[in-house]
């Protein structure tokens, strides 16, 4: 009994009728789908090209060509083993002095501070690291490449990408450095400061070294606490515990342990590291404690995927011919699985070499100057380094907080491909 | 001795005494005629000497560097009161500090009261005994374990069992370190809750429409009590989640769809590590960028069609951090489509729908709880977000609805409160870690139902 508009010719028709709609909504959400898509790897362009378009630059930096006289009197030292005279000798008047020199018909107080503002406030300590590097020098004369003010290199560098942004800069600055330019006494030089010093008020001065080790000092205890941690854990969980609410609860403590914000564990480490055993703040040994309470549950899991896909015949090989449970984990399951592990680690590593969040909670935001040379001495780690000059007014550190990401991201970018490749080199089918 | 040293030396003895441990058991199965007649193999003679003569000493010092400290202080602060010195709790790690510094050598001794140079000889003087009784004390432990072990390797001797059953032990601990970790999560967070509830009630807090925690210098001072309404601080954490969400779920939902059923073999293998690219990329870069790109461009934007956008407005965070979580999401939806059984697919398109009838129709419906899932830990991660809010939302509690202000999070009060130097038992430090239990609670009842609906899917089409 059909009606009579549902016969099967009036469908086909029907059917035919609506296929152009339904084919153009075919279309339409295939083009979502790649819009979608586009708009991914947009941001990731987007986000690559603006911090380095933003950062290049900062890998060269100005120099000024003066000609400076280690003049004793001036400095006030005659003698350069004698650390007093080191700490009170007045070092910056040697680049003053050339400047004063270069530029002669300078005069005035506001124009030679104008004057004496276009080299770093630390190029004196410069000179007088070089002075002892060679105490022959004192006395003598030479020309010599000096590190300039960080206005000024923004100005030279903006100047000669054609957009020249002088708004912290005089004219009289404006017009000295043309002239400079003009003799072919400023250019921009290789920034080494930049991975061989610490950190600093100065931007010209500063360097992400100090921020490099901090972060090498609490990866190496976070790998050497969780990874052996997150092994065993793993092997404890997949090979020999029970089946019961014991094993089951602390599954589920790991598994929401991976996604606690990671905020929290820098209350955690506040709370119980600092404020309850009175571990110093701002030391690697407590960010250590605290990436490795964080990366723990990433490495558990890893792990525990990698032993898993060990097959069970392995496992029923070494059993058959007589070793005991822990020899045949030991020698038979660990080995197949370590590639796995190890990528787990690898990554684990790269997620708490990005972390700063738990990080600020314990003290490693302090201003530190000095380069740590160990477990507990105050130190900061890499992309808190990043956080801190980007809170920075002054308009070069944006250009030094784009390079520094560019060193982070490129270890990262490391790290995460070293995984890959361990992962498909060592990784066997069964 | 240091800590370390001793460590070092520990693990030293530990490694003398397998081989010691192992060469016995080696000569004891020589005139029997070979290790087959001994009950185990040599190695694990020589482990569980090892295990005799390293574990315990080490338990030792795990509790010693524990309780040395407190002990040591309380030790040197009754000294001080007991000379006459009036100490209260608020006065005392302020104190103690000072003594710490005067004892290492940080500050001078020079014009200090006499009582605290002598407490900072007292402290010193401590320390020396602690560490000479530790480093003997372990030293005799390790020796006696040693000696004890030693003596009992026989060739009927069970070694094997014995090692076995200690190295379960030492596994456990290992996996109990997640609980642990928990347990010290929640206790460290509950307790200081607990005291910071005690002076501002729990339902100023949570239902307070006012939050500005700056505590006075002086008591007089205006405004001086501080209020501690928590309202705001909720309303902007979901506003800028929210946003996150509008621009997270539509394009990483697509992204995994057009990944899953459209994209040809070879797009997909560009296109999809390309996207996970977004998820290795530290918070702290995207703070970076959304502080310093996003914003200003929100901002000139707005400016040009005659709208008012904050430069920190919750737009150009939420944004930022939506773009974070795109890959998150795309990823986890990606794993729920796929995992939808192929006869599904196939019966659909046998009926006549076309590919995205499909999609919609049965891929999306019987994918839906995981996909659910997933966006829900994608909601729980966008609220725990840290870096980005800190870097480009902004810091003053204000009670709006409208992406183009400025609004304020519960991380970034969380890090604002705590960093830098402050007295611990103020209401303003303790209103940090209120704020941080409120977001562990909420994170973790989103993240065990989101857990708990994905696992269900799962066995669904197992």
């Amino acid at each position: 009994m059909t009606k009579p508009d549902n016969k099967p010719v009036n469908n086909l028709e029907k059917i035919r009728k609506s296929l152009s709609r339904r084919n153009r909504s075919e279309r339409l959400f295939r083009w979502y789908g790649r819009l979608a898509i586009f708009i991914g790897l947009a941001a990731v362009t987007v986000l690559f090209t603006d911090i380095v378009s933003k950062g290049h630059g900062a890998f060269r930096i100005a120099y000024l060509q003066l000609e400076v006289e280690y003049d004793q009197d001036l400095i006030g030292v005659d003698n350069l083993t004698d650390p007093e005279q080191l700490i009170l000798g007045n070092w910056q008047a040697v680049p003053k002095q050339a400047l004063r020199e270069q530029f002669p018909d300078v005069s005035g107080r506001s124009d030679k501070r104008k004057l004496y503002g276009l080299v770093s406030n630390g190029s004196g300590f410069d000179l007088k690291d070089r002075l002892l590097a060679n105490p022959m020098l004192l006395g003598t004369r030479e020309t010599i490449w000096i590190l300039a003010d960080d206005d000024i290199d923004t100005y030279y560098k903006s100047w000669l990408d054609g957009e020249p942004y002088a708004a912290r800069l005089s004219d009289k600055q404006v017009e000295w450095i043309g002239e400079l330019h003009d003799q072919g006494k400023i250019r921009l030089q290789f920034n080494s400061n930049l991975f061989t010093r610490g950190d600093s008020r100065e931007p010209e001065q500063a360097g992400i070294r100090g921020a490099v080790m901090g972060s090498l000092f609490t990866l190496l205890l976070t790998l050497m606490l969780s990874f052996p941690i997150g092994v065993a854990a793993a092997i404890y969980l997949e090979e020999f515990a029970p089946k019961n609410g014991w094993t089951d609860f602390i599954e589920v403590n790991i598994n929401n342990l991976a996604a606690v914000p990671s905020i929290i564990f820098g209350l955690l480490g506040l709370a119980i590291f600092i404020n309850f055993f009175h571990v110093p703040r701002s030391v690697p040994i407590v960010g250590g404690l605290v990436l490795t309470l964080m990366t723990l549950p990433t490495i558990i899991i890893t792990s525990r995927a990698a032993i898993k896909s060990v097959p069970p015949s392995i496992r029923e090989a070494a059993l058959g011919m007589g070793a005991s449970k822990y020899q045949m984990v030991l020698h038979h399951v660990l080995p197949l699985a370590l590639p796995g592990m190890l990528t787990g680690a690898i990554i684990g590593m790269a997620q708490a070499l990005g972390e700063s969040a738990p990080l600020l909670m314990i003290g490693m935001v302090a201003f530190i100057v000095d380069i740590p040379g160990g477990f507990s001495d105050p130190a900061t780690v890499l992309p808190v380094q990043i956080f801190l000059w980007a809170d920075s007014p002054e308009r070069a550190f944006i250009e030094k907080t784009s390079a520094a990401i560019m060193v982070l991201l490129s270890f990262l970018i490391v790290m995460n491909t070293s995984a890959v490749w361990l992962r498909k080199r060592l990784e066997r089918r069964w | 001795m240091q800590a370390t040293n001793i460590l070092i030396l520990i693990l030293g003895l530990g490694l003398f005494a397998f081989y010691l441990g192992r060469g016995r058991s080696l000569a004891l199965a020589k005139p029997l005629g070979g290790i087959r007649h001994i009950h185990s193999l040599p190695s694990y003679y020589g482990a569980h000497v090892a295990l005799w003569c390293a574990l315990p000493s080490l338990l030792l010092l795990g509790l010693w560097m524990i309780f040395d400290g407190p002990l040591i202080h309380s030790i040197v602060l009754k000294s001080l009161a007991s000379g006459g010195m009036v100490i209260d709790a608020s006065s005392e790690s302020l104190l103690l500090n000072k003594i710490t510094n005067l004892a290492d050598g940080v500050l001078p001794r020079k014009g200090e009261q006499p009582a605290l140079v002598v407490a900072a000889d007292l402290m010193l003087r401590l320390q020396e005994i602690s560490r000479w009784s530790l480093t003997a004390l372990m030293l005799t432990l390790s020796l006696t374990g040693f000696g004890w072990s030693w003596s009992r390797i026989s060739s009927t001797f069970r070694a094997r069992p014995r090692v076995e059953k200690v190295m379960e032990k030492l596994l456990l601990t290992c996996a109990c370190v997640a609980i642990f970790t928990t347990l010290g999560i929640v206790l460290s967070v509950l307790f200081e809750s607990i005291q910071f509830f005690r002076s501002v009630p729990i339902d100023d807090f949570v239902f307070g429409l006012d939050w500005s925690p700056q505590t006075a210098i002086r008591e007089d001072q205006v405004g001086s009590s501080g209020s501690f309404g928590a309202v705001p601080l909720f309303v902007g954490t979901l506003l800028i989640s929210a946003v996150a969400m509008c621009i997270a779920v539509p394009v990483g939902l697509m992204s995994a769809i057009y990944l899953a059923e459209y994209a040809s073999k070879s797009v997909r293998s560009i296109a999809k590590p390309a996207l996970e690219v977004l998820a290795g990329i530290p918070t702290v870069v995207y703070g970076f960028f959304a502080a310093l790109t996003v914003a200003p461009f929100l901002r000139d934007l707005g400016a040009s069609f005659g709208l008012t956008v904050s430069s920190e407005s919750a737009l150009a965070a939420g944004g930022v951090m939506g773009v974070m979580i795109i890959p998150f999401i795309s990823s986890l939806a990606d794993d729920v489509i796929t995992a939808v059984p192929q006869s599904m697919r196939d019966g659909s398109l046998a009926m006549g729908a076309t590919k995205s009838e499909t999609v919609r129709n049965v891929i999306i419906p019987a994918a839906l709880p995981g996909i659910v899932g997933g966006i829900m830990l994608a909601v729980s991660r966008a609220i725990g977000e840290t870096m980005i809010v800190v870097m480009a939302a902004g810091m003053a509690a204000k009670l709006t609805a409208n992406p183009l202000e400025s609004v304020t999070t519960v991380t970034v009060q969380i890090v604002t409160l705590l960093t830098g130097d402050q007295e611990f038992d103020s209401p303003k430090t303790l209103a940090a870690f209120a704020l941080g239990l409120m977001l562990f609670v909420v994170t973790l009842m989103l993240n065990i139902f989101a857990l708990q609906i994905v696992k269900k899917y799962r066995e669904q089409y197992d």
